[in-house]
Order: structure tokens, then C-alpha cells, then sequence
């Protein structure tokens, strides 16, 4: 955990610091006169030698003082802890739907596998899949919200009672988004299951497949369900990245892309930081949530 | 327990006196070929991929639409027998472009997932077989890049590169490597004290003829599996990229940048470029998603007997 603390820091300031090689030209613009570049640069400590300003950056995290953005002004840090409401407010209800329908879907499936239904519901996954999350986005906010009104095309409500209207839409199109690959994950865990010795066992003593799924294979299979959902859970943070850009949501993908528009360095650089703890801090819930769940795992 | 190394690192195996060609008919290859032949599927989303690429060949090759960034008429006319997207805002012919569009994602898929499966192989080799310090180093390396979200990482360092095709190369090649050396790192760890392993090692092999010559090729269906998925993720991220407009230059043709003009035209309302670039890239990843599929269930010991 703290040595891959390091190395993100490590990776992000040589990403933005070495690899770049003006910053403070790229900000300022084709146009800026040499003068302006040189004040930027000064101002942004861009002048001083490379250690230096890898403390600097360092001291930054630590204190969780980002400065200000070059683009806005405003203070990093509020514009963070602003994202991360606007982000989970996002992801956090189509994530739950979308497992509640797909683990019962894939039961389904799984209950008539290799029969009709359960074909037709691998092949429309795989065919949902295979179509661009840009192609979702664009193709249903066209048509449900700019040409049939039925939602606001974009904008923002920061206060928690006005924000849902402005939700509505993308947390439809974020379920579809994740319907296609959630069932297949959750029928191929669930199939596994099916192949069990003690489901062997349970048809052997004469039980009928109804019962060998709802009594044995369902319960069973709760651990490797719980599993995949907790393995999911870094979605939170980062699968509304691009629908918040189309839909002017101030999260924290719709901010990091448009920092990037603006090469806005101190921003890119604090999201990067900011967005990979939180991450890292998702999956190690992940781990711990998979070994309380599932007692065996602890044992070996 | 299942291995399918030459015949020479085996010791005491009955396959020792059997011929060449018999035992080479058994192999793990041989037997995922006969299966994938069986499956009709996996038949045809190969004989999709293969026209595909045919596609590309004959566009980058100047015999297919060569006038790619010709204006052929006004813009946006509607669909026709001649122009059957129609035009885009240029008056381009938008079909001209899906097809040069897909030479770009292939080429993206294949050269990007190609770095990727080079790194992961070798650090994953590296770090199993090794152990150790070097297993330590590596181990930190893909644990500190797996914890910056791709979709953070891809466009950073595009960013930070600049835009172009050898970028979106490189951008996607160097990151996508984690699964894939994840696990060779530990088929290494599991092989390396095999007993056909240090029957190779009693007979004198060095570390590299141990690695090259006995191990890898019993770990390798791992990397046919992993560049078929990472192909089609290179695709969907190049088309992301472009859209972003930190993926390939905008004169290049590219579903993404169809897509981002789509954004535009929309509203008019014009579909052209939406239904075009939905539909190549449609057909192609979900032939690769299908041969994927097929090609794990028959390479995978464990779901054979299914």
C-alpha cells in the first residue's frame, strides 16, 4: 500500500514534471508573449530544480493542499471533495440495480443453460458489449433528452434535492452500460458453481433441477457473487468518467477530462493522486469485504 | 497433471518412444485447434476478423477508396446507393472513412496489445521465474500501475504525449500489461520446480534455455488468450482517445473521430457517421469477443471436460 503510494506519486510527477517538457508554455498558450511564460513559470515554482519541486509536490499530498487550478482559480481541494459527491451520487444507484438485475437474469440463464434462453442471453450481452460506451451515450442523450424532452439535455443542481432530475437519464444509461458484462460475469460464476461435487451429489440423491438450483447452487454461489461485486466496486469511482463529460456533471471524471482540454497541470496532476487512492482505498475494502464474506479465505 | 512440453523434457514419459507426429497430434495445440474447427461461432467470427483485415490491407494499399479525404460532393447528402452513409460535414464519403477507420483500429489493436503482451511476458517471466528481489520490484511496478484507473492513465499520458497514431500505440501498449504478467508471473512460480523443469536443469539447460525452451511454451496459450481480449479493448480505447481528442490527429480516419463529429450533427438530424462507425466497429468486436470465447473454453484444461 505505501510503496505503491510512492510509486503513483513517483509515476504522475515524472508523467508531468520530466515528460512534459513546458508546462507553463503548453498553459499559456501558442500566442503568450515570452514575458507571460516566464511569470507562469515563476509563479508555479517550474524554475526550480527537479527535486525540488518533487518535495513540493509531496508536501502537497500530504497537507491535501493542491493550490488552485490555473483554469478557474478555484481551490483544488474543494473542487475534489465537491467530484466525489457528485460521482458516487452517479454510480452508486445504477451499480446496485444493475447487480440485482443481472444476478437474477443470470440465474435464469444459468438454470436453462445451454437451451434457448440462455443462448439469447449470451449472444445479446455480447452484442451489447461489443457497441462503444460513446455510442450509448451519444445515442440516448440525443434522442431521450434533446429530441423527445424527456429529461434536461445537461446541467448541474449542487444541492442534494435538486440534483436528481439532472441524474435521471445518466443513471439510466449507466445500468445499460453495465447490464452486458455484469450478467456474463455473474452466469459464468453462478455455471461454476454448477459443476460442483455437491451438486453431483444433490442430483444423484434424486433432486429435481428446481430444487438443486434454489436449495444448493443459489446459496453457494452467493460467495462468488459477493466476490464479483466487491471486485466491481472501484467502479464507483471511475465508470461515470465519460458520461459526466457529456451530461456537464462537475464529478470527478468530468473534471479530470476537462483539465486535460485546458492543460490545467496542478489539477490533472492532484486528480491523478487523489483518484488512485481512492481507487487503491476500493480495492482494499474489496479484499477485506472477500475475507470476511467467505471464512475459508482466511484460514489458507 | 498436464504438460505439453517437447518430448526431450520429459523424462521418464512413454511419449519418449512414440513418433514425432503423434505426439505433436496431442498436444494442447492440436487440440484447441480441432475444437475451435468444431465450433461454428468461432468459425465465422474468425472468417469476420480475417475479412477485416483483408478490408484494411486493400485500403492502406491505396486499391480500396483511395481518395479517403477527397470531397466527393456536398455536404451531408443523404444515404444512396453510391454514398451509402452519405456524406459527412466535408463532404467526405463516410463509408470511405469507416473503412480506412477500421485499418486504424486494427492496426491499434494489433501493435498496442503486441507491446503489451511482449512487457507482460517478459516482467512476468522475469519475475517468476527469478523470485526474489527482481519478483519484488516487479511486483510493485504492476501493483503501482494497476492502481491508477486506466481510463485516468490512458489519456494522461496520450496527453502528455501528444496526439498521433505511434502515441495512441504506445500510450495503450505500455499500460495494458498488468493482467497479462500477473499471470505468467505465476504459471512461472507454479512451473519452475516441476519436475520436467529440473530434469532440464539436471541435464545441464541454462536459465534462458529453461525460460524460452521449456517453460514459456507451456505458458503460452495464456498469452494468445490475453491478446485477443487486449485487441479489443486497444480498439475501444483509440476510439475513446479520439474522441477525446487526445487520440490520433483528426485528419486520420478513425471511429472516434467519427464519432465526435457525430456528436455535432446529431441534431440536424444526420446519423451518417453515428450508424457508420457503430456499425464496423459492431461487426469486429463482437467477432473478437466470440472468438475470444471460443478460444479460451479450448485452450482452458479445466472447462474441457464440461
Amino acid at each position: 500500500m505505501i510503496p505503491n503510494l510512492i510509486g503513483i506519486t513517483l509515476l504522475t510527477f515524472i508523467l508531468f514534471h520530466v515528460m512534459v517538457k513546458d508546462p507553463a508554455t503548453r498553459f499559456a498558450g501558442k500566442y503568450a508573449t515570452a514575458e507571460r511564460v516566464e511569470t507562469i513559470r515563476a509563479e508555479l515554482g517550474l524554475d526550480r530544480p527537479l527535486h525540488e519541486q518533487y518535495l513540493f509536490f509531496l508536501k502537497q499530498i500530504v497537507t491535501l493542499d493542491f493550490g488552485r487550478s490555473w483554469a478557474t482559480k478555484q481551490k483544488i481541494t474543494t473542487m475534489i471533495d465537491d467530484g466525489f459527491s457528485a460521482t458516487l451520487s452517479l454510480t452508486i444507484p445504477p451499480f446496485i440495480a444493475s447487480i440485482i438485475f443481472s444476478v437474477g437474469l443470470a440465474m435464469f440463464a444459468a438454470y436453462h443453460r445451454g437451451g434457448f434462453v440462455d443462448k439469447a442471453v449470451v449472444v445479446t450481452c455480447l452484442a451489447m458489449m461489443s457497441i462503444s460506451s460513446l455510442v450509448y451515450i451519444l445515442f440516448l442523450q440525443n434522442v431521450l433528452a434533446f429530441q423527445w424532452g424527456l429529461f434536461p439535455v445537461s446541467g448541474w443542481d449542487p444541492s442534494w434535492t435538486g440534483r436528481w432530475e439532472y441524474l435521471l437519464l445518466p443513471w439510466i444509461i449507466l445500468f445499460v452500460l453495465l447490464l452486458g458484462s455484469d450478467i456474463l460475469v455473474y452466469r459464468s460464476v453462478i455455471l461454476d458453481e454448477a459443476y460442483q461435487d455437491y451438486v453431483r451429489t444433490a442430483r444423484a440423491k434424486g433432486l429435481s433441477n428446481r430444487a438443486v438450483y434454489t436449495k444448493h447452487i443459489l446459496k453457494n454461489a452467493m460467495i462468488p457473487v459477493i466476490t464479483m461485486i466487491v471486485i466491481g466496486m472501484p467502479f464507483l469511482i471511475t465508470g461515470s468518467f465519460l458520461i459526466e463529460s457529456f451530461f456537464g456533471i462537475p464529478g470527478l471524471g468530468g473534471m479530470m477530462l476537462k483539465a486535460l482540454n485546458e492543460s490545467d497541470f496542478p489539477v490533472i496532476k492532484a486528480m491523478t493522486v487523489i483518484i488512485s487512492i481512492a481507487y487503491m482505498f476500493f480495492n482494499l475494502l474489496a479484499d477485506i469485504v472477500y475475507s470476511l464474506v467467505d471464512p475459508r479465505i482466511r484460514l489458507r | 497433471m498436464e504438460t505439453h512440453a517437447q518430448p526431450n523434457a520429459q523424462p521418464n514419459s512413454s511419449e519418449l518412444s512414440a513418433p514425432q507426429s503423434t505426439n505433436r497430434r496431442n498436444s494442447l495445440w492440436w487440440d484447441a485447434y480441432r475444437r475451435l474447427k468444431r465450433d461454428k461461432v468461432a468459425v465465422i467470427s474468425f472468417w469476420i476478423i480475417v475479412a477485416y483485415v483483408i478490408m484494411a490491407i486493400l485500403a492502406k494499399t491505396g486499391l480500396l477508396f483511395p481518395d479517403v479525404n477527397a470531397s466527393v460532393g456536398d455536404q451531408y447528402m443523404p444515404f444512396s446507393l453510391e454514398h451509402p452513409f452519405g456524406t459527412d460535414i466535408q463532404g467526405r464519403d463516410i463509408l470511405a472513412r469507416a473503412v480506412h477507420g477500421s485499418a486504424t483500429a486494427l492496426s491499434v489493436g494489433f501493435i498496442a496489445s503486441g507491446i503489451a503482451l511482449i512487457i507482460g511476458i517478459a516482467l512476468g517471466a522475469l519475475a517468476g521465474y527469478y523470485g526474489g528481489k527482481i519478483d519484488a520490484l516487479i511486483v510493485w511496478l504492476y501493483t503501482t500501475v494497476d492502481s491508477i484507473p486506466y481510463i485516468l492513465l490512458i489519456p494522461s499520458l496520450t496527453f502528455v504525449l501528444g496526439r498521433g497514431l505511434v502515441n495512441v500505440y504506445i500510450a495503450v501498449g505500455v499500460t495494458s500489461w498488468v493482467t497479462l504478467c500477473r499471470l505468467v508471473r505465476g504459471e512461472f512460480m507454479k512451473h519452475k520446480s516441476r519436475d520436467y523443469v529440473l530434469a532440464a536443469e539436471a541435464l545441464g539447460a541454462s536459465h534462458a534455455r529453461k525460460i524460452f525452451r521449456h517453460i514459456l511454451p507451456n505458458v503460452a496459450h495464456i498469452g494468445f488468450v490475453q491478446f485477443g481480449l487486449g485487441f479489443v479493448s486497444a480498439i475501444k480505447f483509440e476510439v475513446i482517445l479520439s474522441y477525446l481528442g487526445v487520440g490520433v490527429d483528426p485528419t486520420t480516419p478513425s471511429w472516434g473521430i467519427m464519432l465526435d463529429d457525430a456528436k455535432l450533427e446529431l441534431s440536424r438530424p444526420f446519423w451518417g457517421n453515428l450508424l457508420a462507425a457503430t456499425l464496423f466497429m459492431f461487426f469486429l468486436v463482437l467477432a473478437f469477443n466470440l472468438f475470444n470465447d471460443a478460444l479460451r473454453e479450448s485452450l482452458d484444461p479445466k472447462l474441457k471436460n464440461k
